[in-house]
């Protein structure tokens, strides 16, 4: 190819050349205005139209909010005794999302302070259970020379940080474990659940939430606002200043109907027993104790428990981890009769004088079946007062009968029977009180008549929590009131630190003619004296007491064969059923108990209910003879 | 014999005062930025003054040189560079997955940037040493002059390095006359090519510009630089965060913000006002440095100046370019204003020759 420029006649060629630099230099140099022009649209675009978002940007690089998780709320009994409280401890915890290999950092922390293969272990659990949180607990309870090791190797520990941590502290151990239940730590579940109420960002920092109990049911409450520290960070993520602190509200703080020192003397009372007890004062529904038997320690829980102790409860033959005062259905026996009585006197089917003559059982019209009373010979004649004194089973055959099971079911339900009480405690279960209707619902088969029957001494298809049992027996020591019971007495609110009452509920109240429960009244006292089923237990007290015994059935015995306790295997005798409130004439205090192959009612539960009253109503302690399981019952079958 | 004031006197008559004030004037800001930068070091701006000082007295010897001496020199350093690159290729140390340093006895050179001297100068010397009407020969042995250190350079592989050099050889043979039609046929090659040319880069290579295209597709990696010098820059808004007050550089997210994104804490100071004095003083040197090169007596100052002026806008466009994010991420500092003392002390290097190539007598054609 030839050059483009020929050579002209009239420049020479220096000059020509110099000319041709220039058009050069004139074409860089616009080409270097554009290319400046086109920065500093660049620019214009970057620091003018999308500078509020860049701004954003930075503040969000810059900043960031440290949640501040707040003091969660105390719980002391009536009388001021903690049952739960907070406690500042370090902890080591990793950062799974900084750590390469936890294995190798872990064996680096273990160097420095003990870690046991159990934290190992516990440390994976958490792991594999929580993914929401940054750092997650290796070792807890650090001791101030072992949080001051860690603290000064962090520099060749990135991941690892040593953090002061609040603890939920039962000092009373066991006491009322149920009741309160525990904290434990947040599972995937419940931040689901958390996310689910819009909670989420109240929880951010919190890394422990009420797992059952009071700790569960109250958890709002219990725990409080988180507060928000704004603080300037760099890239590295170390902060450099606090803008500004949002302070976090303590939780409230709860104060329970419950009486320590009475639950301690109800709880080592039932000594190796299993069974549960609930005592309710009648005037307001407030549970002043509440027991399940055996009980756990829900310290255990708090900080995660380990497998061995886990493994140890659950599997226990004992179940000491389910709530038996509201989540276990049981007959309830002939502490239904007093019930029985009232239904029979508000239906008029039958009056307090009627007498029966008891041969020792009843019988439907031309049926060889015989319902057995208790006492193979019978009562000879027995009236109402009668039939509850001595616990007569063929007086309540009869009235069964004649009342029907839809009026039984109707008149019973008024009490709570087969219906949450509504206790402020989550778990709890409905039991079964049976009626036509019911038993359409689960069955095929039609109701039956001797179903009834049996049902009249609360046998048959009826089941009732101690829980409920207790509901009712308070609803007749006042008169007809059934409550709505409640743990929780009062709130006092942390942030003015004044106390208000929660509202006591009422459920509903039912009509009884105040002499028709005089009538049952007068007779479940005269329970309690010579002559009576628990008159052993209730004797010399300075105070009247009303009550009622029972047994219920745990395995059904055939028609000609004799209930012989020593003969049946411990998990097959009866459970002893009791009821009572006292002083029978102003009722401070009413009381269920069941006790699980307990026998009879008024030798392995009374004893207990008379402990509890005597301390409720006396200021009494009891000479500690906890009730034992009998080597051989000294008592037979008595009803 | 010469007195001393005359000594003086003709050692400042190779002075361009203009350009040595917008020089100084440059210098002085980036006193002020490297202070924010390295969050108030007296000691590292200190070191930056110091080499400020040391290239300003190199740019005043350098323009004392005649230019004749630069004729001399340029195929012999040319040359070498050639061998240290086929040095490097053979024998060299891997650093960073490239091979871009050479171990000599005593010390370790980067040969690349010896080439981005030698080039322009052996393209001017050749230039200068044709005829005055240039024919297709001439300029076949002109590419094969640039592209022999260019493909030495990109097989190390330094891309970015390469493409400098390349431009700065470019620059020599577009001012030496190269005809319209070929500057014409040569950007259209050089667009059909671009796919080609994408198959030919590395997977790190590709990413960059990728990134470019959606920073947000590796906030963390790739994206993270650009993410963060837009922040920097958009934040500091028309009048910026004033002098001190840049949170993305003084709390570190902003990386390398004492080198090569220093631009975007600038801009983040002192806003889209301070970004356009600082553009406008860069083009104010710029124009004056081709308007040097434009007068100089000879055809050789011509071209090295105007290529090595050029080069320098190369220098200031990518840096910038970079930063605000319409280019792909290469290490290539902004003149004068990042830290570090060997670029400095190159780019003055070029300005004295520019004042040299101007004031000095007139070649004679040998």
């Amino acid at each position: 190819m030839k050059p483009s420029m020929k050579p002209s006649m009239e420049l020479p060629a220096q000059d020509r050349a110099r000319i041709n630099f220039q058009q050069r230099i004139y074409l860089a140099t616009s080409f270097i205005l554009l290319a400046f022009a086109l920065l500093l649209a660049r620019l214009v675009d970057t620091q003018i139209i999308h500078h509020a978002s860049y701004l954003k940007q930075a503040e969000n690089n810059r900043t960031s909010s440290i949640p501040i998780p707040p003091n969660r709320g105390i719980i002391t009994d009536d009388h001021g005794v903690v049952l739960a409280n907070n406690y500042s401890a370090y902890t080591v915890e990793l950062a799974p999302a900084k750590i390469h290999d936890l294995n190798a950092t872990i064996n680096d922390v273990a160097q420095l302070i003990t870690i046991t293969p159990a934290d190992k272990l516990r440390f994976f659990k958490i792991l594999s259970e929580s993914h929401h949180f940054d750092t997650l607990p290796l070792r807890t309870h650090l001791t101030d020379a072992e949080a001051a090791r860690i603290a000064a190797n962090r520099y060749r520990l990135p991941g690892v940080e040593v953090k002061a941590r609040l603890f939920r502290h039962y000092p009373q151990g066991m006491l009322a474990a149920h009741l309160l239940g525990y904290v434990g730590r947040m599972n995937d579940a419940d931040l689901a659940a958390l996310e689910k109420n819009n909670q989420l960002n109240n929880y951010l920092g919190t890394d422990h939430i009420g797992k059952t109990g009071i700790e569960q049911s109250y958890e709002t409450i219990l725990h409080g606002q988180t507060g928000f520290d704004q603080v300037e960070t760099d890239a590295n993520g170390h902060i450099i200043r606090s803008l500004a602190q949002q302070n976090p509200v303590s939780g409230d703080h709860l104060t329970l109907w419950l009486n320590a020192k009475l639950q301690a003397i109800a709880e080592q009372s039932f000594g190796d027993f299993r069974g549960a007890m609930v005592a309710l004062d009648p005037n307001t529904g407030g549970v002043l104790a509440l027991v399940s038997h055996p009980g756990f320690d829900p310290n255990l829980f708090v900080d995660g428990i380990d497998s061995e102790d886990w493994n140890q409860l659950n599997d226990s033959p004992d179940h000491p981890l389910i709530n038996r005062a509201l989540r276990a259905a049981y007959p309830e026996g002939s502490t239904i009769k007093p019930f029985m009585a009232l239904a029979g006197l508000h239906y008029g089917v039958r009056t307090p004088e009627q007498t029966i003559s008891d041969p020792g059982y009843f019988a439907f019209p031309g049926s060889s079946h015989h319902y057995r009373d208790w006492a193979p010979n019978g009562h000879g004649i027995v009236d109402m007062h009668k039939s509850i004194v001595v616990s007569c089973d063929t007086y309540y055959y009869r009235l069964a009968n004649d009342l029907g099971i839809d009026r039984m079911h109707n008149y019973l339900a008024q009490f709570g029977f087969g219906q949450k009480s509504g206790i402020d405690l989550p778990g709890e279960v409905s039991g079964v009180l049976p009626s036509r209707a019911w038993k359409a619902k689960i069955s095929r088969q039609p109701w039956y008549p001797g179903e009834t029957v049996i049902c009249g001494i609360g046998q048959g298809y009826n089941l009732t929590t101690p829980l409920q049992l207790a509901v009712a027996t308070a609803a007749l020591a006042n008169g007809g009131t059934v409550w709505q019971p409640q743990v929780v007495r009062g709130i006092t609110d942390s942030k003015t630190g004044r106390y208000h009452d929660t509202p006591a509920k009422i459920t509903r109240v039912i009509q009884i003619p105040p002499a028709d429960r005089q009538i049952i009244v007068d007779a479940m006292i005269d329970v309690t004296r010579p002559g009576g089923t628990a008159s052993h237990a209730c004797m010399g007290a300075p105070y009247l007491i009303a009550a009622k015994t029972g047994t219920a059935q745990v395995v059904g015995i055939r028609q000609n064969e004799k209930y012989h306790a020593a003969s049946l295997t411990m998990r097959h005798r009866d459970h002893a059923v009791f009821i009572a409130f006292a002083p029978a004439d102003h009722p401070k205090i009413a009381i269920a108990i069941f006790i699980e192959n307990g026998g009879h009612g008024g030798t392995t539960a009374a004893p207990i209910a008379r402990a509890v009253m005597d301390y409720y109503l006396l200021k009494k302690i009891p000479a500690i003879t906890p009730a034992s399981t009998p080597a051989t019952p000294t008592i037979d079958h008595v009803d | 014999m010469l007195t001393n004031k005359h000594f003086w006197r003709k050692f400042a008559t190779h002075i361009d005062y203009p350009l040595l004030f917008m020089l100084f004037m440059l210098l002085l800001l980036s006193l002020f930025v490297q202070y924010s930068a390295s969050n108030e070091s007296v000691n590292h701006v200190l070191m930056h003054a110091g080499f400020g000082l040391l290239a300003l007295l190199l740019m005043a010897l350098v323009a004392n040189i005649p230019t004749q001496y630069w004729v001399t020199l340029a195929v012999p350093l040319y040359v070498t560079g050639i061998l240290l690159l086929l040095g490097v290729a053979m024998a060299g140390d891997v650093v960073n997955g490239s091979r871009r340093w050479l171990h000599l006895v005593f010390f370790r050179i980067q040969p690349s940037e010896i080439l981005k001297l030698a080039m322009p100068l052996m393209l001017a010397w050749f230039f200068h040493t044709r005829h005055a009407t240039l024919t297709l020969r001439d300029y076949s042995i002109a590419a094969l002059l640039l592209l022999t250190p260019t493909l030495l350079v990109a097989h190390q592989p330094d891309l970015g390095t390469a493409l400098l050099i390349a431009a700065s050889g470019f620059y020599v043979i577009v001012l030496a006359g190269l005809p319209w039609r070929i500057l014409a046929g040569l950007s259209l090659l050089a667009t059909a090519s671009l796919p080609l040319l994408w198959h030919v880069l590395h997977d790190y290579q590709k990413n960059r510009i990728l990134t470019l295209l959606d920073p947000s597709r590796d906030p963390l990696g790739a994206g993270y630089h650009i993410i963060q010098s837009s922040i920097a820059l958009g934040s500091g808004g028309l009048l910026g965060k004033g002098w001190l007050h840049g949170t993305q550089s003084h709390l570190d997210f902003l990386p390398e913000h004492t080198t090569d994104f220093v631009f975007a804490v600038f801009g983040e100071e002192f806003g889209l006002l301070g970004n356009f004095l600082l553009l406008s003083l860069y083009l104010g040197i710029i124009l004056r440095g081709l308007r040097l090169s434009a007068r100089a007596p000879d055809l050789f100052g011509r071209l090295l100046s105007g290529s090595i002026v050029l080069s320098f806008f190369t220098y200031v466009f990518v840096n910038m370019g970079m930063v605000s994010g319409i280019l792909p991420v290469v290490g290539v500092p902004l003149p004068l204003i990042s830290y570090g003392g060997s670029a400095m002390l190159i780019v003055m290097l070029g300005f004295g020759l520019i004042m040299g190539l101007d004031t000095h007598q007139k070649l004679n054609k040998s």
